[in-house]
């Protein structure tokens, strides 16, 4: 094993103990850490100590970039490139954009959201060390992990792994970088 | 006396002051919730039984239908190549009917995917955890309905090459550089659908991603590196990170929060193409929540037409119980009835409004020379509902699957009735004429079934049919508070 590992790896079999087991973590002052679950777990975005996502913000310029999208289109083809009067109607009129401009809101703000859940998310990394564990399958599976990076300020190979111990976790390995 | 006294013994327990021992006892009542996931099966059994289906060799059933399906879908591109090589007078429109079975049909399939997203995004804002075991199999259904949608409204065009780049549905300048008339609710429609089949789309993906990564690293652990590199790179390396699931969560909310109101203003827009004519029939305001009440009523008939199926050939019982057949019955139960209102309520504002051309239309609808399809229309969408108040009949699996097909037969003819018969008789009796398919137009449609079915068939066979994250976040073992001290 190399010299710096990833960081270590822990096994809870179930999402109380996780739970718990975050709860702790937290308190502990750690910030470079994950909890790996193979389902969202109610509440522990809370034990974990995370902030709100920013997911919102970037929905919320992509509706607004779709509203005035649609709007610039009807106005700028119907009065500006080629004002072509049709039942003797206004060459613009923020009524009949309406419809159209309600549609590319809710189709940019979709995108955007997608945008968001990768961006913040840092994906897509298809490779990650703790993809290369041996037993993460059953992260997706069946079981909880904890992981803290070695690049975290506290991390200390044996205070961790006391600290992981202490809370429940078993099978507690070293991850390659 | 007594009730001040039990006020007082309240008040003392909570100041932490004395406590009655009668209140070491009492426990508030707990309401039993409805078991989403039967049999008390746990995360495992849910991967490897959704997995399993995926993993296991192709069943002779499979083949067999997916041939069936190949050669029904033949009709529809031999039909579709030789209106394209002829032209769109192959089909049967003629004056006055210069709109039939294209727009019924095109209507018909839309309406369909509307339960799809009315359970992948409006059940999920209003917290319907029984949505979990049909959202994904539901919204699987949107898209390849919007696929069958969008072949009528762009062969209608019959140049279909035009249809795009120069400019007759999309927004660019075609040959005079005219731009569309963004004031024709045939417009916004053009919009409308193309916004809703991307949405689906997006949010159809984004709820894969987690099932993709358990399929990629199962593949990967047996061998198949193929599999497993395809899988992977649309998991997009996903890892069950839960600051990942954090985020996600969110934008998965967010995608719901505005599926919602695209979901009403598509079959809103769609009920537009006719309300805001002048035909008497269509010219009327009821239209829209009648139309959205009538898309979510059709879509929910044909989840429980496909969904029935997988559930007995895959032996789904524990993941579809008969809690979600009776919540699906329900809802065609309820929308079913609003549909019976609206067909009243058209009615009565026909003679209401005392509009001799609105009357006739209706007497027309019903008594005129399409009086057949009217009484298949309203023995399918208003009786056949009716029948799921009985807990019985929606017990009865092999019933309700039967109804399911009513349903979904009684909603086109609602459309046809709607287009055709109005269309036949509108203001001048000498433009009058009754409208026949042509043997192209039928093949054309049923071929229709042949592609959603392929396209289906494919989805079961290749793609997890139910979200195997969200099944498991909706049993006991996902609550991290689960036999602990309730502290939550």
């Amino acid at each position: 094993m190399s010299a710096q590992p990833y960081g270590l790896i822990a096994t809870f079999d179930t999402a109380s103990s996780l739970y718990h087991a975050a709860e702790q973590v937290r308190d502990a002052g750690y910030r470079r850490w994950d909890c790996i679950t193979p389902c969202p777990v109610h509440g522990l975005d809370t034990a974990m100590g995370l902030k709100r996502s920013i997911v919102p913000r970037i929905s919320l310029c992509g509706g607004i970039t779709g509203f005035c999208t649609g709007m610039t289109l009807i106005w700028w083809t119907g009065a500006v490139a080629y004002p072509l009067t049709v039942g003797g109607k206004p060459l613009f009129s923020p009524m009949f954009a309406f419809p159209i401009s309600y549609e590319l809101t809710i189709l940019f703000t979709a995108f955007a959201t997608i945008f968001g859940i990768f961006v913040t998310n840092g994906l897509p990394m298809h490779y990650h060390p703790v993809l290369k564990y041996e037993h993460i399958t059953r992260g997706l599976d069946d079981q909880f992990f904890v992981v803290i990076e070695a690049s975290d300020p506290k991390y200390d190979r044996t205070a961790t792994r006391a600290l992981l111990e202490k809370a429940g976790g078993r099978n507690i390995t070293e991850l390659e970088p | 006396m007594s009730h001040a006294a039990e006020s007082a013994a309240g008040a003392n327990a909570l100041g932490g002051v004395e406590t009655p021992a009668i209140l070491h006892e009492v426990r508030p009542a707990v309401l039993p919730r409805a078991v989403l996931v039967a049999n008390n099966r746990s995360f495992s059994w849910i991967t490897e039984k959704i997995c399993g289906i995926i993993e296991e060799p192709t069943p002779t059933w499979w083949w067999v239908c997916f041939a069936v399906a190949a050669f029904v879908a033949s009709w529809t591109v031999m039909g579709l190549t030789y209106l394209v090589a002829t032209g769109v007078g192959v089909w049967g429109h003629h004056n006055p009917i210069n709109w039939a079975w294209d727009i019924v049909n095109f209507v018909f399939w839309i309406g369909i995917g509307h339960a799809g997203t009315l359970i992948s995004a409006i059940l999920c804002l209003l917290r319907q955890k029984w949505r979990t075991s049909i959202n994904r199999a539901a919204e699987a259904m949107t898209i390849f309905a919007v696929v069958c949608a969008a072949i009528f409204p762009v062969f209608h065009v019959g140049r279909i090459w035009f249809a795009v780049l120069p400019g007759w549905l999309f927004p660019f300048p075609n040959g005079n550089e005219i731009w569309q008339n963004f004031r024709s609710p045939l417009e916004w429609d053009v919009f409308a659908v193309s916004t809703y089949g991307t949405v689906s789309v997006l949010f159809w993906y984004i709820g894969l991603i987690p099932d993709l990564a358990i399929l990629r690293d199962r593949f990967y652990a047996s061998g198949h590196k193929l599999r497993s590199f395809l899988y992977g790179l649309f998991a997009m390396g996903w890892r069950g990170s839960n600051r990942h699931w954090s985020n996600y969560e969110m934008g998965y909310l967010i995608l719901a929060g505005v599926s919602t109101p695209l979901v009403l203003s598509v079959h809103t827009i769609v009920s537009f193409d006719f309300a805001v004519s002048l035909i008497p029939g269509w010219h009327t305001t009821i239209f829209p929540p009648y139309f959205v009440a009538g898309a979510i009523f059709s879509g929910f008939g044909m989840v429980l037409t496909l969904m029935l199926p997988l559930r007995a050939i895959y032996k789904l019982e524990d993941l579809i119980t008969q809690y979600h057949i009776d919540c699906m019955c329900k809802i065609t139960l309820a929308t079913g009835t609003m549909v019976g209102y609206a067909y009243a309520m058209e009615f009565f504002i026909a003679w209401y409004g005392a509009n001799p051309n609105e009357g006739f239309a209706f007497i027309n609808r019903a008594f005129g020379e399409y009086w057949w399809a009217y009484l298949i229309m309203v023995s399918c969408n208003v009786i056949t509902p009716q029948l799921f108040w009985f807990k019985k009949i929606r017990a009865n699996t092999a019933l309700v699957w039967i109804l399911s097909i009513f349903v979904n037969v009684g909603m086109w003819f609602e459309r046809f009735v709607i287009i055709v018969t109005s269309l036949a008789r509108d203001f001048l009796p000498s433009s009058w004429g009754y409208y026949s398919p042509s043997i192209v137009e039928i093949f054309t449609f049923f071929g229709t079934f042949g592609v959603f079915s392929v396209l289906f068939l494919l989805f079961i066979r290749f793609l997890p049919i139910m979200p195997m994250a969200e099944l498991k976040s909706v049993t006991p073992a996902a609550d991290p508070h689960a036999g602990a001290d309730g502290h939550h």
